[in-house]
């Protein structure tokens, strides 16, 4: 059986316990069909890199999935049926990684990163408390280097 | 160097050699530094990818930003 890897988003106004229940769903909607998910993760509630539905934030879900093509399909129709989906994509991948995927390792370094690449553009979060201003200022200086890096070897 | 104003030394595939990152939508992290201010994908005659691992980190930038991971573009 083909190995895919599928991630979806969840609309953020429900709990991470539905978005569980949802990943059960749709594993057993697999299962029915004679596949099986080898390793499921929650990435947690993320803010989207643009909004969709009107959605700034969602719940995002890793399955790695080992089932016939036809059992993928009917896990996608699902997905495209249920309203709690915002997006999902399936790929076929050669071989699943076993271990965490890097967005479980680094969970809490990248959320400090994107609160504040995020923080001009949408102002719906939280203002970040007055300590974690000066460990931000440095990340910010770190990514203009790289940029000027190119520029040097341009000319 | 002097003798050669325009002498530009070679730079090697960051994602060639030993211990190289592997390409992954997953991965935004790495693949924020291949991506311009205004969001698009650096071309490779400036970050020195290989023909082939550009075309590999086209795929997983396009893939990153479809689940919103990446944005399509910054204004």
């Amino acid at each position: 059986m083909p190995l895919y890897e599928s991630v979806y988003i969840a609309r953020p106004d429900i709990s991470a316990t539905q978005v569980e229940t949802l990943t059960a769903d749709m594993t057993k909607i697999l299962e029915e069909n004679g596949g099986k998910v080898t390793k499921d993760e929650y990435w947690g509630l993320k803010s989207l890199a643009y909004r969709i539905k009107k959605n700034r934030k969602g719940h995002y879900s890793l399955m790695n999935i080992d089932a016939p093509a036809a059992a993928l399909t009917e896990m996608e129709r699902n997905m495209r049926l249920h309203e709690d989906v915002l997006r999902y994509m399936s790929i076929r991948v050669d071989e699943h990684e076993e271990e965490p995927s890097v967005m479980m390792q680094s969970k809490s370094s990248r959320d400090d990163r994107d609160r504040d690449r995020g923080r001009g553009r949408d102002d719906d979060r939280p203002k970040p408390a007055a300590a974690e201003t000066p460990a931000a200022a440095p990340a910010a200086t770190e990514e203009s280097a790289p940029a000027a890096d190119n520029k040097e070897t341009e000319v | 160097m002097s003798r050669r104003p325009f002498f530009r030394r070679p730079k090697s595939c960051p994602f060639s050699g030993e211990n190289a990152p592997k390409i992954d939508y997953k991965n935004v992290k790495l693949l924020q530094r291949f991506i311009s201010e205004r969001g698009k994908i650096v071309p490779s005659r400036i970050t020195a990818v290989s023909a082939k691992k550009q075309r590999e980190l086209a795929t997983a930038i396009k893939r990153a930003r479809n689940l919103a991971l990446m944005p399509f573009i910054i204004n």
